[in-house]
């Protein structure tokens, strides 16, 4: 944990390390801190529990809509944050990035949204909007680029996320939700369908006709196949067991299924794949991965293990391969990620749980048994006491 | 003596894994219609000979004659022979075949081709072992022959056609050849010190990173670097931090790579040319929160051989070399193991091997 906390005060988003700001809102609690009552569900520490929390988000301002939540997908980021895994969770946190709902306030400067439309938040809600990332529609890696949750953001305040009523965004970090999509199986599109839909479009990996591999078949990964298919790629699911091999090809539409402790099937694909989605967050080994490039092949790790993993240098310079990574997208991205999804009917595998059974699903997600994401059905489910 | 072929050749080879290099009879073939012979001028010593006399890639075969920054003067060319005739002055580098057809073959990337053969300790196509620059001539395929431009001496060029383009290619294939762009090259070796030259020559600024102060006067004042900074020192580093396009690993060594990834720029890449055995650990979030890449290269394509040295020709870029006589060779791989040289020997080939007569 050490070496991962010296790696995550290198890379934490900029804005937790405003801790003036953060000082002087301490002195108002979360429910007086706004003007407008919230009532949503919070970890208050990290055993991770989740519970009813009241809290208070701002006005809606000129450039603001207040978004009526009706879904939030659970993302393993939730997971991770809500048991401080990395290090830098900020208590009372309430997660929840994957956010379907309607607009209910718009204010007299938003243009692109009206009251009644339905809408999506996803994974960031703020950033500095003139640096040269912000420019290029790609606030992600704007260096005072805010998450939806956990973060302090651009009004100095906390920012507490869709496990809630509703949400107030500045309309830059609003999603227009296609119409054929629908909000529950939609919503994870908004975090796992950007986070793999990015990095294949930025790294060159659409080509129809090659060959994408997936390693790990769970939020992103599921998804990953469904979008690799979209493009017209091939797709070999990779994993360590054969148990997901029959929903792999008959439900996802994945081509093949290869298991890495096959040792002889995994001596065939050898110098196979174009590319690999590495949505792993475990701990775990490069070096079968990149054996399984072609030459120039790509490998794009997206999930965050707690520990650097090892990369074998041979592979990479024998073979002129890549390792890289992604973190989300750009808003612009993001709603072009989600007008794909809708043409080509794209939408996650969902289980859909009450906001009550919460704590469940995260001792559930913790074991990866979940096929393949939760979704909370807030505005059915999520009541005040 | 080793009689598989009909001319006869002597050179230095390792017998066995102490690595200790001696006089070696043997035969090389006829010059075929398509080959180019080449008395043998020069040989460079790469760092990779003293991994291989050793076995320590697990992959040598004995006796093994290494030697594959070579260069010469043609002494016959075969009779489908176009592009080069006797009296030329030529070299050969890692590579002496491919199979020609592969996908990489064909993007003129022989050096990925899963059937490429290299010039010293493979199996050729008629079942013998190649052997290598530390010999009296060599006979290769002319798809496998480079030119040396004529204003280069041909010493200093000989480390180019393995120093040279494993540089070279990387920088040119993943777009660090711009002028105005910030590149860092670790390590300030064989690999490092060319990596300088080049990158000067493609109007980049440079910083070398290396782990002790004391080549910061070398790297500026005699091999042109924009800047030098010490890896071990934190502050160095971190004045540094997200200011370079793309860094070019020459270290072999086992070393870290969390703040050469800090040192990158947004999208920055790092290149891994040195080849340490063990894997190295890759911190993960760099890449994800930052969008950096790690990636490798090894050497180049033929094409792309020529016209990094073509370009050397122009900018009149040689390797910085130290010439020794044959029988200093065991004397350099030990200096050479320390990293004692600056920064390539070159064996004098044509002046100082002889045959052994007891043989």
């Amino acid at each position: 944990m050490h070496h991962s906390l010296e790696i995550i005060t290198l890379h934490k988003p900029q804005s937790l390390t405003q801790t003036k700001t953060e000082t002087e809102t301490m002195a108002k609690s979360p429910e007086t801190e706004h003007p407008n009552k919230v009532f949503g569900w919070g970890a208050r520490d990290k055993s991770g529990v989740l519970s009813p929390f009241h809290f208070s988000r701002r006005d809606n301002g000129e450039n603001d809509v207040t978004v009526k939540i009706l879904f939030c997908g659970v993302c393993h980021t939730d997971l991770h944050t809500i048991k401080n895994d990395w290090g830098y969770t900020y208590y009372p946190v309430v997660p929840g990035h994957e956010i379907v709902g309607i607009a209910t306030k718009v204010g007299k400067n938003v243009t692109k949204f009206k009251e009644g439309d339905r809408v999506g938040v996803g994974v960031i809600t703020g950033s500095c909007q003139s640096c040269e990332s912000c420019d290029q529609d790609l606030e992600n890696y704007c260096p005072q680029m805010s998450f939806t949750y956990n973060a302090i953001g651009s009004d100095g305040t906390k920012n507490y996320g869709g496990y809630s009523e509703n949400i107030v965004v500045d309309q830059r970090f609003v999603l227009r939700f296609p119409e054929n999509l629908p909000s529950d199986s939609g919503a994870p599109l908004l975090c796992a369908g950007i986070t793999v839909y990015s990095p294949m479009k930025y790294y060159g990996m659409t080509e129809a006709g090659k060959h994408l591999g997936v390693a790990g078949l769970g939020g992103l990964g599921h998804v990953a196949v469904k979008i690799g298919k979209a493009f017209g790629l091939k797709v070999t699911v990779i994993s360590s067991s054969s148990k997901k091999e029959e929903e792999a090809i008959n439900h996802l539409g994945a081509d093949s299924f290869l298991v890495t402790t096959d040792p002889q099937k995994m001596k065939a694909a050898i110098g196979t794949m174009d590319y690999i989605i590495d949505t792993i967050s475990a701990v775990h080994a490069l070096y079968p991965l990149l054996g399984l490039l072609k030459v120039n092949g790509k490998l794009i790790a997206l999930g965050l293990p707690e520990k650097p993993l090892e990369l074998p240098m041979f592979p990479l310079v024998l073979g002129r391969k890549m390792v890289g990574g992604s973190d989300v997208g750009g808003l612009k991205e993001t709603q072009e990620m989600l007008d794909f999804c809708a043409k080509h009917n794209i939408t996650a595998d969902i289980e859909l749980i009450k906001m009550d059974e919460i704590n469940s699903a995260m001792e559930r997600l913790a074991k990866s048994d979940v096929r393949y994401r939760f979704v909370i059905d807030v505005a059915n489910s999520l009541s005040p006491p | 003596m080793e009689k598989v072929h009909q001319k006869e050749a002597f050179g230095l080879a390792a017998k066995d894994n102490s690595g200790v290099l001696s006089p070696f009879r043997f035969t090389r073939r006829e010059t075929g219609e398509k080959d180019v012979r080449f008395k043998v001028l020069f040989c460079g010593i790469c760092h990779s000979d003293l991994h291989m006399v050793k076995n320590e890639w697990g992959m040598s075969t004995y006796p093994l004659v290494p030697g594959h920054e070579i260069v010469g003067v043609v002494t016959e060319v075969g009779a489908k022979v176009t592009k080069f005739k006797t009296g030329e002055k030529v070299g050969v580098g890692c590579l002496v075949s491919s199979c020609g057809s592969c996908d990489s073959c064909t993007e003129g990337m022989e050096n990925y081709c899963p059937k490429s053969i290299q010039t010293y300790g493979f199996k050729y196509y008629d079942d013998t072992i190649t052997y290598g620059g530390y010999s009296d001539h060599m006979v290769c395929d002319e798809g496998f022959i480079i030119r040396i431009p004529d204003n280069l001496p041909l010493d200093a060029a000989a480390p180019l056609l393995c120093a040279g383009i494993t540089v070279y290619s990387p920088m040119k294939y993943h777009g660090l050849d711009k002028p105005g762009m910030h590149i860092g090259v670790v390590g300030l070796g064989g690999l490092g010190h060319v990596g300088v030259k080049f990158a000067k020559a493609m109007g980049t600024k440079v910083t070398v990173i290396s782990t002790s102060e004391r080549k910061r006067d070398e790297a500026i004042n005699r091999l042109g670097a924009d800047a030098f900074l010490v890896s071990r020192d934190p502050k160095q580093i971190k004045d540094a931090m997200g200011t370079m396009d793309g860094i070019i690993d020459t270290v072999s060594a086992t070393h870290s790579l969390l703040p050469l990834l800090g040192l990158l720029k947004h999208k920055g890449k790092l290149v891994m040319v040195g080849a340490p055995e063990k894997p190295l650990e890759l911190p993960v979030m760099p890449l994800i929160f930052e969008r950096k890449m790690v990636m490798g290269s090894m050497i180049g394509g033929i094409k792309e051989t020529q016209e990094m040295i073509d370009m050397a020709g122009k900018h009149n870029i040689t390797a910085d070399i130290e010439l020794i006589s044959a029988d200093y060779v065991n004397t350099a791989m030990e200096r050479l193991e320390k990293a004692d040289v600056r920064y390539r020997f070159v064996i004098d080939v044509a002046n100082t091997l002889k045959p052994n007569p007891n043989l």
